[in-house]
C-alpha cells in the first residue's frame, strides 16, 4: 500500500540546511493501521508531510514512498493534488483550524466530492449526508447547514475525518487526531476510526506521541527518534515487549496502570535533541542506560531480530 | 484550620451577549499542607476558574474560600493581603506565564520578601536549585528555555513565596512526555520536602493518578467525587469517575479500545435539569431527572453526588447498584 | 510541531549582528538613514556652499561645480539639500520623540485606569483619527501661523493618537498577561507591575512604532512647507524646494533633488522601523537564537 524507503528531509533554517529525518523506512500493508509514535522533534510530522508535498519552501527530501504504483516523492503538484484528497487523505490534529471557518459543513463536504468525483449536486448531497451518518454526527441534514465554528472540538474532528473519507481513500493518514481532545472524546474517535477502518478496508497511518492511543488502535508500530526509526513491529509485540532503551524508557515514563502513588514516574534524563544539533552515532546514546562505545560511533541500522526490526547495537533486553 | 479551603463555591464570568454563565455551581474541597489534591475533570468543567477562584484571581459569586482561616478576596489594585501571598499558583502555559523582557532571575526574585540585595540572589540560585535548574538560569531570559524548563522556573518563583499551598493549573498540559514525568516526580518531591500542599488541576488523569493523595472530579461546574486517588480508582462512585477511568487507554499492547462516553458536554449556561450528568449517564434513572444529588459523605473518606450512593455507607459501583435499583 | 526542546544558550561575548539585521533591505535602511544622519551632522563641512547665497549662475543645470545645479535665485542646489537635512531630520526626532511620550502616557494612563477616563481620551484620540492626517495639520498649522515650529507642532497633534492606541492596547493585553498576574500573586501592587513588567513591554513596540512614525513625520513636515505653511523662505527645507520646483518644471533638478532626498530618506527610516520590528518580536529573537547557537 504504502512503501516508504530511505526517507531524508532536510529543512531550510537560517542557520543553513537541518536533517529532520534521517533515513526512514516503513510499509503500510493494506487495511492495516500502522502507528508512528514519537515525540515532539523527532520527525514523525515532517516525515508525512513529505509524502503530501507538504513541506515549507526550501526544504529537500531524498529517498522514495511509493503509493501503489505512485512514487510519491518528486511527484508534480498538479498529479499530488489529484491523488491527495481522492486516493490518499489526511487529517490533522487541530479540529479548529482544520476546517474552512467561512464555509458551511455541507459546502465542504459537497465541494470536495464534486471536484474529485465529478458527482452532480443531488448526489453530492446525498454523499455528504451519508458521510455524516457515517461518523454518527447527529441529525446530518441540519448539520449540512451549519458552521465549523458551532461543532465541539470532537464533532469538529468526526467533520474532518468525513471529508477525509468522502474520495473513498485506500490511506488515510492521520496526524495526532486526538491530541487535543478530551479523553472521552477520544475513545468515541478511536473507536470511530477502527469501525470506519474495518468498514471500508481502509489504511491507516496513526501519528502520535501517546503510546495509550498506539495501544488501542494500531497493528503495527513504528518508533520515532531524532529523525529515525529505531524500533518496529507489530503492536503487541512492541508495546509489551520492547527491546529498545528509548522505547522501554518511554513505557516505563508513563504512570503505570498498576502502579501506587509514591512511585516515581521513572522519567528518562535529558531531552528530546533538537534537529541539527543530533549527536553522533546512535542519537539516543547521550540518555541511555546501556551505551557503549559503539553507540557514539555508529548510526545503528534498522536491523530485523525476530519478527520485528530495531535499531540498537547492544539489544540489552535480548532473550 | 491551615489550607486551603473552598464551600458551595459558585463563580460566574460574563459570556457573549453580557449573559452570566455559571462556570462553578457549588463547589467543595479542601487542601491540607503535605497533600497533593487532584482536580480532574475535561473541558468545560470550570476547573480552570476553580483554580482562579481559589486564589483570587477571580472574584466569587457564592460560597467561600479560605487560607489558613482567613478568606481569599479578589485581587483589587492593592498588594494583596500579606497572609494571602503563601497561596500560590502555577499556570498552564509555560509560553505566556514569564516576561519575556525580564530575566529569570529577577522574576522567581518577584516573590521573595523584602531582603537584602545579596541575600535575594543567594535565595534564587537556592530555588532554582530545588527546582532542577542550573544557576545561571538567573541572568537569562525565558525564551532560551524549553517548555519543561520554564514551567520549572514558574514553579520556583511560586516557591520564593514560601508557599503553604500551591494551586496549579494544568501544568504539565503544554509539556513532552519526558518533562511530564520529570516535573510530577518533582511536584511530588516537593510537596514532600516542604510540606506543600498542591491542587494540581489536570485533565490527565494518569498523572494525577500518580502523584496526587486524593482526587477530585469536577464535571460541569460541579465536583461529583472526591476520595483517596487508590480508593477513587479502584472503586469509583459517580458514573462519570466511572467512564473517565474506563476512557484512559492503556499502552500496554493489548488493542484494547477504550470505553466511550456518548454525547457532549451541554453548554455551561444551559445546564440540564436534575443531575448534570442525567443525559450522559448510563444508569439514568426517573429520580435524576428532576432531582440534582448534593455531593454526600460515604464511608471511608469518600464523597458522591450520585443517587446510586447511599449517605454513610460504602461506595458501591455503579453497575452494581444501578442493577438493584 | 509543538514544543522542540531549546538547550541553553552559551553566552556569547563578541557582539554579533542578528541575523534579521543581514537582510539586504535592513542594511539598505541603516545606511542611508546613518548616512543623513551625518549629513546632517556634518553639513557645514560638507555643503560646498552658504544655502543662502544667491551668488551663482541661476538656473544652471547639474555639472561639476555644482552637483545638483543652481536654482532661480542662483544658489546652489546640492548645499540646500545638504542643509535641507538639517531642518527636516532633527525637527522629526524632536517631534516624533514628543509626540511618542505625549501619546503614550495618555494610552497609558486610559489602559491602567480604564473606565471614564478610558472613554474621553480614546474619544479624543478617535477625533484626531476622524481626520485625514495631512488635512487636519495644515489646519492646525494654518490656525497657529506660519513657520517650522507651528508646523511641528501641527504634526505632534496629528500624531500622538497612535502612539495612544498602541500603548493603551499594550498596557491592556500585558495587564491581563499571566505574568502579570502571577506578580500580583506574588503580593505586587498594580502600580509595581505597571513599571516594572508592563511599560517595559510597552516600550519596544513604541520605540518600532516611532521610527516609523520618523518617516511621516518627515514626508508631513515636508508637505507641510510644499503648502507654504512650515518652512518660510528664503530657508533650505525640502518640501518648500520641491515647491518651487513645481513653478519651474523645466529646470528639473530644483525639485527632483529635494524631492530625492525626501524619498530616500523616508524609505531608509521605513526599512530600518520594519527591521527593529523584528528584533523587538521575542518570537523572532527565539528564533535566532535558536538558529545560530
Amino acid at each position: 500500500m504504502l512503501a516508504v524507503a530511505g526517507l531524508r528531509v532536510r529543512l531550510r533554517t537560517p542557520a543553513g540546511h537541518v536533517t529532520v529525518v534521517d533515513g526512514v523506512d516503513y510499509a503500510v500493508e493494506p487495511g492495516e493501521v500502522f502507528g508512528i509514535a514519537g515525540e515532539s522533534g523527532s520527525g514523525k510530522t515532517i516525515s508525512m508531510l513529505a509524502l503530501l508535498g507538504l513541506l515549507p519552501e526550501g526544504a529537500r527530501v531524498e529517498g522514495s514512498a511509493r503509493f501503489g504504483r505512485h512514487e510519491l516523492i518528486g511527484m508534480p503538484s498538479r498529479q499530488l493534488r489529484r491523488i491527495s484528497g481522492r486516493e490518499l487523505a489526511i487529517v490533522f490534529q487541530d479540529p479548529f483550524t482544520s476546517l474552512h471557518p467561512m464555509l458551511t459543513i455541507g459546502r465542504q463536504l459537497t465541494e470536495h466530492v464534486r471536484l474529485h468525483l465529478g458527482l452532480d449536486r443531488g448526489k453530492a448531497r446525498k454523499r455528504a449526508i451519508e458521510l455524516l451518518e457515517d461518523v454518527r454526527i447527529p441529525d446530518p441534514a441540519a448539520a449540512l447547514r451549519r458552521y465549523p465554528h458551532q461543532f465541539s472540538g470532537g464533532m469538529r474532528q468526526r467533520l474532518a475525518i468525513a471529508i477525509a473519507l468522502a474520495c473513498r481513500p485506500r490511506l488515510l493518514i492521520a496526524d495526532e487526531p486526538t491530541t487535543a481532545l478530551d479523553v472521552t472524546v477520544q475513545a468515541g474517535i478511536l473507536r470511530l476510526l477502527d469501525r470506519l477502518r474495518r468498514e471500508h478496508e481502509l489504511s491507516v497511518v496513526l501519528i502520535t506521541h501517546d503510546l495509550g492511543v498506539m495501544s488501542a488502535i494500531a497493528d503495527r508500530v513504528s518508533i520515532f527518534y531524532a529523525g529515525r526509526v529505531v524500533e518496529s513491529g507489530r503492536r503487541h509485540e512492541i508495546l509489551r515487549d520492547p527491546r529498545h532503551p528509548y522505547t522501554r524508557a518511554l513505557l516505563d515514563a508513563l504512570p503505570h496502570p498498576e502502579s501506587t502513588k509514591g512511585r516515581e514516574l521513572v522519567a528518562i534524563a535529558g531531552m528530546p535533541p533538537t534537529p541539527g544539533r543530533i549527536p553522533v552515532g546512535c542519537a539516543f546514546n547521550p540518555r541511555c542506560g546501556f551505551v557503549q562505545d559503539i553507540c557514539r560511533e555508529t548510526v545503528p541500522p534498522l536491523s530485523p531480530v525476530g519478527e520485528r526490526r530495531l535499531a540498537c547495537h547492544v539489544d540489552p533486553f535480548a532473550g | 484550620m491551615s489550607g486551603l479551603e473552598l464551600r458551595d463555591v459558585v463563580v460566574d464570568y460574563h459570556g457573549r451577549d453580557g449573559v452570566p454563565v455559571r462556570a462553578v455551581a457549588g463547589a467543595s474541597l479542601s487542601v491540607l499542607p503535605g497533600r497533593v489534591v487532584g482536580l480532574v475533570g475535561e473541558s468545560g468543567c470550570g476547573k480552570s476558574t476553580l483554580a482562579r477562584a481559589a486564589v483570587g484571581l477571580v472574584p466569587v459569586a457564592a460560597g467561600t474560600v479560605t487560607f489558613n482561616g482567613a478568606p481569599v478576596v479578589a485581587l483589587t489594585r492593592r498588594a494583596r493581603a500579606a497572609g494571602l501571598v503563601r497561596l500560590q499558583l502555577v499556570f498552564q502555559n509555560p509560553y505566556s506565564s514569564l516576561n519575556p523582557r525580564r530575566t529569570v532571575g529577577s522574576q522567581v526574585g518577584d516573590g521573595i520578601a523584602r531582603l537584602a540585595r545579596r541575600d535575594r540572589d543567594a535565595r534564587v540560585r537556592e530555588l532554582l536549585t530545588i527546582v532542577g535548574l542550573p544557576i545561571t538560569a538567573a541572568s537569562r531570559f525565558p525564551h532560551e528555555f524549553s517548555g519543561g524548563q520554564r514551567q520549572r522556573i514558574a514553579i520556583a518563583r511560586a516557591l520564593a513565596a514560601d508557599p503553604a499551598v500551591i494551586v496549579l493549573d494544568e501544568p504539565l498540559a503544554s509539556l513532552d512526555a519526558s518533562a511530564q514525568a520529570q516535573l510530577a516526580n518533582l511536584l511530588g518531591d516537593l510537596a514532600r520536602e516542604f510540606e506543600l500542599g498542591l491542587l494540581l488541576i489536570s485533565h490527565d488523569l494518569a498523572i494525577v493518578r500518580h502523584v496526587a493523595d486524593d482526587v477530585c472530579v469536577m464535571y460541569l461546574g460541579r465536583i461529583v467525587e472526591t476520595g483517596a486517588t487508590q480508593s477513587l480508582w479502584a472503586r469509583p462512585a459517580h458514573p462519570y469517575s466511572e467512564a473517565l477511568i474506563a476512557a484512559i487507554p492503556s499502552a500496554d499492547g493489548g488493542g484494547e479500545l477504550p470505553a466511550s462516553l456518548p454525547g457532549e458536554v451541554p453548554d455551561p449556561a444551559r445546564p440540564p435539569g436534575g443531575c448534570r450528568f442525567h443525559p450522559r449517564c448510563p444508569y439514568a434513572f426517573a429520580r435524576c431527572t428532576t432531582d440534582d444529588p448534593a455531593l454526600v459523605a460515604l464511608r471511608g473518606g469518600r464523597n458522591a453526588a450520585c443517587f446510586l450512593q447511599t449517605e454513610g455507607e460504602e461506595t458501591q459501583s455503579p453497575a452494581a447498584r444501578s442493577g438493584n435499583s | 510541531m509543538s514544543d522542540v526542546a531549546v538547550d541553553l544558550v552559551r553566552p556569547r561575548r563578541r557582539i554579533r549582528i542578528p541575523t534579521e539585521w543581514r537582510q539586504p533591505l535592513a542594511i539598505v535602511g541603516v545606511a542611508i538613514a546613518c548616512l543623513w544622519i551625518l549629513i546632517a551632522i556634518f553639513a557645514a563641512l560638507i555643503a560646498p556652499s552658504n544655502p543662502l547665497a544667491q551668488i551663482y549662475p541661476p538656473s544652471q543645470s547639474p555639472s561639476i561645480h555644482h552637483l545638483f545645479g543652481t536654482d532661480e535665485l542662483g544658489r546652489d542646489v546640492l548645499s540646500r539639500v545638504i542643509y535641507g537635512s538639517r531642518v527636516s531630520l532633527p525637527i522629526a526626532l524632536a517631534l516624533v520623540a514628543f509626540a511618542a511620550t505625549i501619546g503614550s502616557v495618555v494610552g497609558a494612563v486610559a489602559g491602567y485606569f480604564r473606565g471614564i477616563a478610558d472613554g474621553v481620551l480614546m474619544r479624543l484620540a478617535d477625533l484626531v483619527f476622524a481626520f485625514p492626517p495631512i488635512i487636519l495639520a495644515m489646519v492646525v498649522a494654518a490656525v497657529l501661523g506660519r513657520g517650522l515650529f507651528n508646523a511641528a507642532l501641527a504634526i505632534v497633534v496629528v500624531a500622538w493618537p497612535s502612539y495612544a492606541r498602541v500603548s493603551r492596547g499594550l498596557v491592556l493585553s500585558v495587564g491581563d498577561s499571566e505574568y502579570v498576574q502571577s506578580a500580583r500573586l506574588l503580593g505586587a501592587t498594580s502600580r509595581r507591575t505597571l513599571f516594572r513588567d508592563v511599560l517595559p513591554n510597552v516600550a519596544g513596540p513604541i520605540f518600532v512604532l516611532a521610527t516609523l512614525d520618523l518617516a511621516n513625520a518627515i514626508l508631513l513636515l515636508s508637505g507641510l512647507s510644499f503648502l507654504g505653511l512650515g518652512a518660510q523662505p528664503p530657508q533650505a527645507e525640502w518640501g518648500s524646494m520641491v515647491a518651487e520646483g513645481t513653478q519651474y518644471f523645466q529646470w528639473w533638478w530644483i525639485g527632483t533633488f529635494p524631492g530625492l532626498a525626501i524619498f530616500t530618506a523616508v524609505l531608509a527610516f521605513n526599512f530600518l522601523g520594519d527591521s527593529l520590528r523584528d528584533v523587538f518580536d521575542p518570537r523572532t529573537a527565539r528564533r535566532i537564537e535558536e538558529a545560530e547557537s
